[in-house]
């Protein structure tokens, strides 16, 4: 047994396996940062903290003529999303039953998901994660309607390269833009096609970019995802009725290069 | 021949299967030698000896886990099942149960990276 505790559920293994094929196609359809920064793991739950390779200088001991200094290291975050399903309903897995309703699953993994990304794009400082907007130091590029993404991308991507930051490069975009992207054209034209073709990388959907959209290389060792105990599912407890489960991780981010991203802020 | 061991015709194996048949073989060479050694160490009576017997045993257990990594890389079953089993802890029995138990595993659901490339 392990922290997961599945061992001790009272589910059954028909309804494990409708639970973990749920919860996997959610999270492969919600997570958006992984779509686009190196992945390093997963190492498992023993992985407390990643080396940064730095030193940290501190007031000398008490052993005369001998300096001290620090190692850094960065912390990986654990992070839980629980939820609460009903045991007649799990039940039915077993009775041969293959639409249970796995609503509580599906918000759960929504819930996680955007905390991963958030943390991957806005930062988490409790968790010691500074994110890509934050990191990059090339003013936003603004957007002040549909029809202009395609230029947005364009001055996004010179502007990279001006940085030396070379492709290919992925875009990023938050619901609203992604849906302006989708569903607008010019002249005819879809915006997404003609946006793909000058990136020469994937357009992706991330809910978590609340402000537009985030054009970043994907040339790789940018941005790395340390993950521990990768996206799992466990147990927590139960009574006569109810299971409570959750989704959960333990994960961190470092942004290498800050100049390989730039913000698009839709207006 | 680099093998006289194959148990069906040769013109009928492909190159993958008569490379794992190498790494095979080598595999089961090594681990007998790790054996003969380990043996003609305890039984040696001359301690100059018994040291370079050691030390050329832990040495064949290096090759043995050299082709073993090869092994592991090309084929996914021996992957998996070395995931489960080494560096495991507690009773392995329990690793099995728990590996066996439908789903009811400490496995995470596989996500890994998404990364696209198009």
């Amino acid at each position: 047994m392990d922290l997961l505790r599945r061992e001790l559920a009272p589910v059954l293994p028909e309804a494990w396996e409708q639970i973990d094929e749920e919860a996997r196609r959610v999270l492969k359809l919600h997570l958006a940062a992984r779509k686009v920064v190196d992945f390093s793991g997963p190492h498992g739950w023993k992985l407390g903290c990643i080396n940064t390779g730095r030193l940290k200088p501190i007031q000398p001991g008490p052993v005369p003529n001998i300096a001290h200094a620090l190692r850094e290291s960065q912390p990986l975050v654990e992070v839980r999303a629980a939820f609460t399903i009903k045991l007649i309903e799990l039940d039915f897995a077993a009775r041969g039953a293959n639409d249970l309703d796995l609503g509580p699953v599906i918000a759960a993994c929504e819930r996680i998901a955007l905390a991963e990304d958030g943390a991957v794009f806005n930062g988490f400082e409790d968790a010691h994660i500074r994110g890509i907007i934050e990191a990059s130091p090339h003013a936003p590029i603004q957007v002040t309607a549909a029809v202009d993404w395609p230029h947005a991308v364009a001055k996004g991507k010179e502007s990279l390269r001006r940085a030396g930051v070379t492709g290919p490069y992925a875009l990023a975009l938050g619901p609203k833009g992604y849906d302006e992207v989708t569903a607008a054209s010019d002249e005819g034209y879809p915006l997404r096609k003609r946006i793909e073709a000058n990136l020469s990388g994937p357009v992706v959907w991330a809910p978590a970019l609340k402000d537009g959209a985030l054009l970043l290389s994907t040339r790789g060792g940018d941005f790395e995802l340390t993950v521990g105990q990768d996206l799992s599912v466990g147990y927590y407890a139960h009574d006569r009725e109810n299971v409570e489960l959750f989704v959960t991780e333990s994960f961190t981010f470092r942004v290498l290069e800050d100049k390989a991203a730039i913000l698009l802020k839709r207006a | 021949m680099s093998s006289e061991s194959y148990h069906e015709a040769v013109e009928l194996l492909s190159e993958e299967t008569k490379n794992m048949h190498r790494a095979i073989v080598s595999l089961k060479e090594e681990l007998e030698a790790v054996d003969w050694y380990q043996q003609r160490a305890e039984a040696c009576s001359d301690a100059d000896l018994r040291a370079v017997l050691i030390h050329n045993k832990n040495e064949e257990i290096e090759h043995a886990m050299m082709v073993l990594e090869w092994i592991r890389r090309h084929n996914p079953t021996f992957d998996a099942n070395i995931g489960t089993y080494v560096n495991s802890s507690g009773s392995i029995l329990e690793v099995e149960a728990s590996k066996t138990a439908g789903g009811a595993t400490s496995t995470s659901l596989g996500i890994g990276s998404l990364k696209v490339t198009v």
